[in-house]
């Protein structure tokens, strides 16, 4: 047995280079004879442009090119898509505005890129973009969410006068009517869930590398899906065809999903550097990120939860308007519908559930995919109501959840949303975490809080989400422009270590140590005998890259399919040597052994005779390398309970998290460090949503109010506390691996317990950010509502 | 016009020739090519950029490279021994996995190393409370806390391990 195989807590492999300052992001590259781009944005978040005068800004020190849409337009420079086709109820297909990489004939959100100047150095780039002159004619603004398709509103697009992407609905209407017409009670509730801009640490950056020679570009971008971002790029944008451009993507720092979209900054820098012959570069400031990183969330929903007198569900009704931004992003059109309403039915058995959505726009950044990506938006709906309803109807949260819940036995479970849930044990979680929550001494604990002036409450939030979205023809049926399955190679060299390459990408997850310990596991060759090679067009196979969870589930199972390809030829070749026949080899731990028989050969001596087949089978290749592409079978189902408790001080309405537990159901897992590690990020993005982040826009002008960290509260180290992690396993059936994925579950889950308990604690409902300043006012109404 | 700075960097004396508005991080990432030190934000507030100046830990965002002058800076390539032995505070977030993608990780070692120069036994609050300048959006801050305990604990039982 291998012990850095599967289930080994394995160091990382990419530790090394990151502690001692030797990664390699996108900023850290420098090409020769590199100049610099600087975006002229929009300072309206709604105008028409009656012109653009360059003139001051071509002649200013070292500008290379001033660059506007008209430029974009005249060198036949596509648009930026959607990729998902959204169907409205009544048949007609989305309305997608266009979305041009700098601005033709108006700006629609503050920062939209209007022009960029390119500079033999960084400031007289900076310099230079401040003399462009825009004269703007200003337009009336729609930016909030709840009024955008009212009566009157200024269109973004003037083509959408209704400001109306699509009103897509899902399940039955009838049935759901008819499951509230015989309910005993009726839970009702509005939420808000606050838009969150993802803020990776690595700010976006971009190199576009134009080679005259070969007539071929390649771009460094900080992309999750470096294939996805050539596609784009070549096949909609019209950059260059798909064999003349190379997408890395080297190190990246961080993604969340920003990271998944093609933007127009890194498209600009491509065509710039044909335009200047110079490789162009571009490193966003963070006041840009905040401005242009397509941002996350934003909701609001009417829910309504039917129960019988005994609180069995009989049916949920849900509307939500969703704000897109200005322009469709990349997957913006997906992630409030086909990632969010099928994970309405949660953990439970709901007979009946209709769900609609309104996909708006506004004068505001785009939004698009962001941790978890429509999943905590269902989670949160979900988990509120039933708490809600729970307090209602004086019956134990936890209890009120165990009546109905999905039972181990019930699997597969259709719901009433798309969704086949194909295994799982959610008691067995919410069990296990009321024990570490300790549930039983919650009254003791509130008596002692009280005692003290303080209020104490705890929330539950029982999340299930669905990861590796897939399969290809399933979700091709329901709009997608693109496949969901992923690739992997792997090379055994000469002296027997193992190249991998992967067409999913790794920024922060630690796939270079996951991958190598699958590897070990399943070709018994030792993690550090193995490189995993990622971010590269030109070197991996062409993939989808990583997000929603998908790397292991998809990506590690196209791996063990390949792996298995390399034990069938090893086999033979393993045969041949031995002089043994081939149904009498087995493989275990590295090892080609004849049955019965003390004779072996490692898998590193086969892989020699491999490359040196000088005794080789016949009618055999030589070499020992394989591929493999993965389609799944199903989405998978990671599910669990995380329980928070908080403490409020009722003076100033500060928020403190004194325990949080989580228990969740991944599956098997590869390496449990690196697992946790992935909740407890989670977990504080999802703490961030509920108590202090939000991204803010004024109503009445479009200007982003939190465009830094002076006003965009990031949860800081002594917001938070440790936290208590365990898991529960119900190994996976639909892939080769039994994993399930981990990435989102932390954020996906968190904000409804944390909200939970903050009105537990209170009594009061609230909206998050739950921030001092909220939870006070709450408590001031409360108290004047009690006084009068 | 530009200006001569020179300073010892990582225990070498450099000079480069910078426009007076450098800021110390980018004559470290772009005058001498450490790029180990990160810009994670404009305004100062997110510990990226950390480095040491005359042994304490300083936002190389918010000073000038000419303020440098004649100072010894350190950053975290200037951290391992010179045989590529990580220092005890690098060994424990790799122990520990305090770190995912890496862009937060030299400010937050760096800012750690000096926490335990002034405070050689903190509490998880007290630690939490040092790094309140440097964030994080991939831990949680759970694993880095950790590490930062645990070197605290292994430092003070080898003290010659210290820098
Ligand atoms: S770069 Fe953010 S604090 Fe220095
Ligand atoms: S490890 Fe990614 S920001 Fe800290």
């Amino acid at each position: 047995m291998s012990t850095d195989g599967i289930g080994a807590r394995v160091r990382r492999k990419e530790d090394y280079r990151f502690l001692t300052g030797n990664g390699h992001y996108v900023d850290d590259i420098n090409r020769p004879g590199q100049a610099y781009a600087a975006f002229v944005r929009s300072p309206l978040a709604h105008a028409r442009i009656r012109s653009i005068d360059t003139g001051a800004a071509s002649a200013a020190p070292g500008v290379l090119a001033v660059l506007t849409g008209d430029d974009a337009k005249a060198d036949g420079i596509g648009g930026l898509i959607c990729g998902w086709m959204i169907t409205s109820k009544d048949g007609s297909p989305m309305k997608a505005g266009g979305h041009p990489v700098l601005a033709q004939d108006k700006v629609r959100y503050v920062g939209d890129h209007v022009a960029v100047v390119v500079a033999e150095t960084l400031d007289q780039a900076r310099d230079a973009a401040e003399l462009v002159d825009v004269d703007y004619e200003e337009l009336g603004v729609v930016a909030s969410t709840a009024t955008a398709r009212a009566a009157g509103q200024p269109a973004v697009h003037d083509e959408i006068s209704d400001n109306t992407c699509y009103e897509w609905e899902l399940g039955d209407k009838a049935a759901t009517d008819v499951a509230f017409s015989g309910a005993a009670h009726v839970t009702r509730l509005d939420i808000v869930n606050n838009r969150l801009i993802p803020n990776a640490m690595e700010p976006r950056a971009a190199i576009g590398d134009y080679d005259r020679g070969s007539d071929s570009f390649t771009l460094y971008t900080t992309s999750q899906n470096p294939h996805v971002h050539r596609l784009v790029l070549s096949a909609f944008v019209g950059i260059a065809p798909e064999h003349k451009l190379r997408v890395v993507a080297p190190d990246v720092g961080g993604g969340f999903g920003s990271k998944i979209f093609i933007y127009a900054e890194e498209t600009v820098c491509l065509w710039a550097s044909k335009r200047v012959r110079r490789p162009v570069k571009w490193t966003a400031e963070r006041a840009e990120s905040f401005l242009s990183d397509a941002h996350g969330r934003d909701h609001v929903t009417k829910a309504e939860l039917a129960m019988d007198a005994n609180g069995k569900f009989l049916g949920l009704r849900v509307h939500t308007i969703a704000n897109l931004g200005a322009y469709l992003s990349t997957f913006a059109s997906c992630v409030p519908t086909y990632l969010y309403a099928p994970l309405l039915s949660g953990q439970y058995k709901i007979p009946a559930i209709y769900a609609e959505v309104d996909g708006v726009y506004t004068n505001t950044a785009p939004v698009d995919a962001y941790r978890g990506a429509g999943r905590p938006e269902a989670t949160y709906v979900v988990e509120r109501i039933v708490e809600t309803a729970a307090r209602e109807m004086g019956i134990d949260p936890a209890e009120l959840r165990r009546r109905n819940f999905i039972g181990p036995d019930e699997y597969p479970y259709q719901t009433p949303v798309i969704m086949t849930y194909d295994c799982g044990d959610y008691n067995a979680s919410l069990t296990k975490a009321m024990e570490l929550a300790d549930y039983g001494g919650l009254a003791a604990r509130k008596a002692e809080a009280r005692a003290r002036a303080k209020l104490r409450g705890v929330g539950f939030s029982c999340y299930i989400e669905a990861c590796g979205i897939a399969p290809s023809a399933a979700v091709g049926s329901l709009g997608a422009g693109v496949g969901l399955w992923e690739s992997g190679s792997i090379r055994f060299n000469p002296t027997g270590n193992v190249i991998v390459n992967t067409g999913s990408h790794s920024h922060g997850q630690g796939h270079e140590t996951t991958f190598a310990q699958l590897i070990s596991s399943h070709l018994g060759v030792p993690t550090d005998q193995v490189e995993v090679v990622h971010g590269d067009t030109d070197k991996t196979p062409f993939g989808m890259g990583t997000y929603g969870s998908r790397s292991l589930a998809v990506g590690g199972s196209a791996l063990v399919k390949a792996a298995e390809k390399i034990v069938a030829k090893g086999r033979k070749i393993a045969a041949h040597l031995m002089e043994a026949s081939e149904a009498d080899i087995e493989f275990k731990d590295g090892k080609f052994t004849v049955a019965g028989t003390d004779k072996e050969k490692s898998i590193q001596e086969v892989a020699f005779a491999a490359y040196v087949p000088h005794n080789f089978p016949p009618d055999l290749e030589p070499g020992l390398e394989e591929n493999a592409f993965y389609d799944p079978l199903n989405f998978t189902f990671p599910a669990g309970t995380q329980i928070c408790e908080v403490e409020v001080d009722p003076d100033t309405g500060v928020v403190e998290i004194v325990n949080f537990v989580a228990v969740d159901d991944f599956g098997v897992v590869i390496n449990p460090m690196i697992v946790e590690g992935q909740v407890h990020g989670g977990i504080v993005q999802g703490v961030g949503q509920a108590l202090c982040e939000a991204a803010v826009y004024d109503e009445g002008t479009g200007q982003l109010l939190t465009g830094s960290y002076m006003d965009y509260r990031m949860p800081r180290a002594d917001d938070v506390p440790s936290f208590k992690v365990d898991m529960t396993v119900t190994p996976n059936p639909s892939n080769p691996l039994g994993v399930k994925g981990c990435g989102e579950a932390g954020a996906i889950a968190a904000p409804a317990a944390v909200m939970n308990a903050v009105i537990d604690a209170i009594g009061a409902d609230l909206q998050m950010p739950a921030t001092a300043e909220r939870v006070w006012q709450a408590l001031q109404a409360g108290t004047k509502m009690a006084a009068e | 016009m530009p200006i001569t700075v020179k300073m010892t960097v990582n225990g070498k004396a450099v000079s480069r020739d910078v426009e007076p508005r450098t800021l110390l991080v980018h004559y470290l990432r772009e005058h001498l090519g450490l790029t180990g030190t990160h810009v994670g934000c404009d305004t100062s507030q997110c510990g990226a950029c950390v480095v040491h100046v005359d042994g304490k830990s300083v936002k190389s965002c918010s000073m000038l490279a000419a303020q440098a002058e004649g100072a010894a800076v350190t950053t975290i390539e200037g951290l391992a021994a010179a045989d590529g032995t990580l220092h005890p505070m690098q060994e424990a977030f790799r122990e520990h996995h305090g770190l995912q993608c890496g862009f937060c990780t030299p400010g937050m070692v760096m800012s750690a190393v000096d926490l335990l120069q002034v405070n050689a036994s903190p509490s998880e609050r007290e630690v939490r409370e040092w790094l309140e300048g440097n964030l994080c959006r991939c831990t949680g801050y759970h694993n880095i806390v950790k590490a930062v305990l645990d070197a605290a604990d292994k430092m003070r039982a080898t003290p010659q391990a210290a820098e």
